[in-house]
């Protein structure tokens, strides 16, 4: 039954990881992500599933794929530096086709930073963080019930398209309280995987289906020898060099994101459907733009928000439908401009003048000292 | 004018475990990591002939190195993952359906180079897995650099003027950190690499058998022991079977001795039986562990 509960970001999280059928969750203490481990370590085992401390956050992803490809859903918590360890085997899982998940309160970087602070300085590692080219998920929730969300999202993301998925939270969501519908096991519809169709000899683990670009998934013990294979792989998953295999297979990591972006990309727009301006901000940020712009309402000024929700992909009609009528948009983002130059990317060759608003502090501005980051950047409003 | 070639059934006994399609291997000739996977899938065939290990059940993981490659060719649930992270990898596979066992197979540069972290841990937690490690004294695959089994003084592509570290001896490491079996053998000794593996691979906890293995190729031209045969001469002569009673007694010194035997054989609860204890699961009665232990 759904019930209301009075939960922090990481509690909601670690709720959400339940409901989805979370049966191994693997992790490394990391402020501000431990609490969220901790909670799971209390709670996960009644519901029939391990909480496992590994010796470092490269032990917990490898882990993690492992865990997968053995049958079970599985997730870690994280932050930048811990995350910036799983770099390579983030990687492994998109090779691989591992559905795991994680989550990644970001904190105040970079190096060790400001443990205890905020921050939105991951955008571009949460996407770009492993070598070579490959596809990942990820979410950015605004509100502890939006973590709840898109944890269980992420969970169907990542089983119904084989591909990592990540919730980029931060320190403020991980700790704030608020109140949260949270549910059980069974209650929230995550997608499981595609089971093999043909018979061992016959099944190949990286063949894709032809409309989703998402290969059936056998598990460990199912008697397929399948071979997990982190090396450019076949269909087979047999090592091979072949340029033709070799473009197909990268392509393809990528293209099943694109192929599914319906299930997968996701914005909210406020108050655009007349904004002359739009601010663009994601998080925890987006909250303290709203209340700004409700702020710049009451003075006439007509300036909306929009949000994405999915930071990669960028649900970017959602984007082009919010900027319909504005001639501006400021990208507003505790960096010096990473999600900027997405937007610029996608509205640059739309002719509208696109401005950065770096909020640089290891604390959530409220919005008179948000409006104070705009008259820093010398962007008038 | 086209010739026609004869085409040799020729079978192996072990086969049937192996991905035949991707033969020939990319092994050297001379290479020893060829006899301990044979001795492994031997090893499987006897334990499944009596009903002790079931194939689906094993899943054969593998790092980065010449002996990672091994998981290419053999047929069994496997991985071959990122450089040092097969026991990594093992932890989730046990974890999520601890029915499986998990056998780790690879090199030295990979467990106890960059993967040493997770050998220490996985060791100190008497983990339930299988790792047999293939030492070959160098980094071979990339070219011949240092290891941390190379020994001392040895020249290298990394120490052109020789070694002027300590190497560390892996088998009494692990010894040292509880775990329930730890032997060491040559390629030498074949059958005992094949015992050692039927008596570890049923056995709860943290299993290791390193296997010293020559690289006449790699590692033996460097030394001057480009000869297959005249560095499996050499690494006979120092190999010394023994049984230490102390930790102390094991040595790993190129040039007096290297201790072979068992090190350790014993049957304490593993780290998946020491959960149980804490939680009731509903596999808890269903651990193969729990089966093979002698309690």
């Amino acid at each position: 039954m759904a019930r209301r509960e009075f939960l922090t970001g990481n509690e909601a999280m670690a709720e959400a990881a339940i409901a989805a059928g979370l049966r191994v969750f693997i992790g490394y203490p990391i402020t501000p992500a431990s609490d969220l481990f901790e909670y799971l370590a209390e709670k996960l085992p009644s519901y029939g599933g391990i909480v496992f401390q590994a010796e470092d956050e490269i032990a917990s992803i490898n882990a993690l794929v492992g865990a997968t490809y053995a049958g079970a859903k599985a997730m870690t918590a994280t932050s930048g530096p811990g995350f910036s360890l799983m770099a390579e085997s983030l990687g492994l899982a998109a090779m691989l086709e591992a559905p795991i998940v994680i989550v990644y309160n970001m904190r105040t970087g970079p190096s060790t930073g400001i443990a205890t602070g905020t921050g939105q300085g991951d955008v571009m590692q949460s996407r770009w963080a492993s070598h070579g080219h490959y596809g990942v998920v990820v979410y950015s929730p605004w509100s502890v019930q939006e973590a709840y969300n898109l944890v269980v999202k992420a969970f169907d993301t990542a089983w119904r398209l084989r591909v990592p998925t990540i919730v980029l939270s931060d320190a403020v969501i991980a700790h704030t309280r608020e109140l949260a519908v949270v549910y059980e096991p069974g209650e929230v519809k995550v997608a499981d995987r595609k089971p093999p169709r043909e018979p061992p000899g016959e099944f190949k683990p990286f063949k894709p289906d032809p409309d989703d670009l998402v290969p059936p998934m056998a598990f460990y013990g199912e008697g397929y020898a399948v071979l997990a294979e982190s090396l450019a792989h076949d269909e087979r998953g047999y090592y091979t060099t072949d340029p033709e295999n070799y473009e197909r297979l990268v392509r393809r990591l990528e293209g099943k994101i694109t192929r599914n972006k319906h299930h997968v990309v996701s914005s909210e727009a406020r108050y655009t459907e007349d904004a002359e301006t739009v601010i663009v901000a994601f998080g925890t940020l987006a909250r303290s733009a709203l209340a700004l712009v409700k702020d710049l309402r009451k003075q006439g000024k007509k300036v909306g928000l929009w949000r994405p929700v999915s930071i990669w992909p960028l649900d970017e009609e959602g984007l082009s439908k919010a900027v319909e009528h504005a001639d501006r948009v400021i990208v507003a983002e505790m960096n010096l401009g990473q999600l900027y130059r997405e937007i610029a990317r996608i509205l640059g060759p739309t002719g509208r003048k696109i401005e950065l608003v770096p909020v640089l502090t290891p604390e959530l501005p409220g919005p008179d000292e948000l409006l104070g980051y705009f008259e820093k950047a010398g962007v008038e409003i | 004018m086209t010739v026609q070639v004869p085409k040799l059934e020729y079978r192996h006994r072990v086969d049937d475990l192996l991905r035949t399609e991707r033969l020939p291997h990319v092994w050297c000739p001379g290479c020893g990591i060829g006899i301990t996977l044979q001795a492994f899938l031997r090893a499987v065939k006897a334990l499944e002939a009596k009903g002790v290990v079931d194939r689906k059940q094993l899943v054969f993981v593998t790092g980065i190195g010449c002996t990672g490659r091994a998981s290419g060719y053999v047929r069994l649930d496997g991985a071959h993952t990122p450089h040092g992270r097969p026991i990594a990898y093992a932890y989730g596979v046990k974890l999520a359906n601890p029915k499986l066992v998990p056998v780790v197979f690879s090199g030295d540069g990979d467990l106890a180079g960059i993967g040493g972290n997770h050998l220490l841990h996985a060791a100190r937690r008497n983990f339930d897995m299988l790792v047999i490690m293939v030492n070959n004294f160098n980094y071979a695959l990339t070219g011949g650099q240092l290891a941390p089994t190379t020994p001392h003084g040895a020249y290298s592509t990394t120490t052109p003027k020789g070694n002027p570290e300590r190497p560390m001896d892996v088998a009494r490491l692990v010894a040292a950190l509880g775990a329930n079996y730890v032997a060491r053998w040559s390629i030498h000794y074949p059958v005992h690499i094949e015992e050692a593996i039927k008596r570890a691979l049923p056995r709860r906890g943290f299993r290791f058998i390193e296997v010293l293995s020559i690289c006449p190729e790699i590692f033996g031209r460097h030394i001057g022991f480009r000869s297959p045969v005249d560095l499996y001469e050499r690494l006979r002569k120092v190999s010394k079977v023994k049984k230490p009673k102390t930790l102390e007694e094991i040595k790993y010194d190129w040039e007096n001795e290297i201790t072979l035997g068992v090190f350790v054989d014993k049957d304490e609860p593993g780290y998946m039986e020491s959960i149980c204890s804490v939680y009731n699961y509903d596999w808890c009665n269903e651990l193969p562990e729990r089966r093979w232990s002698k309690q």
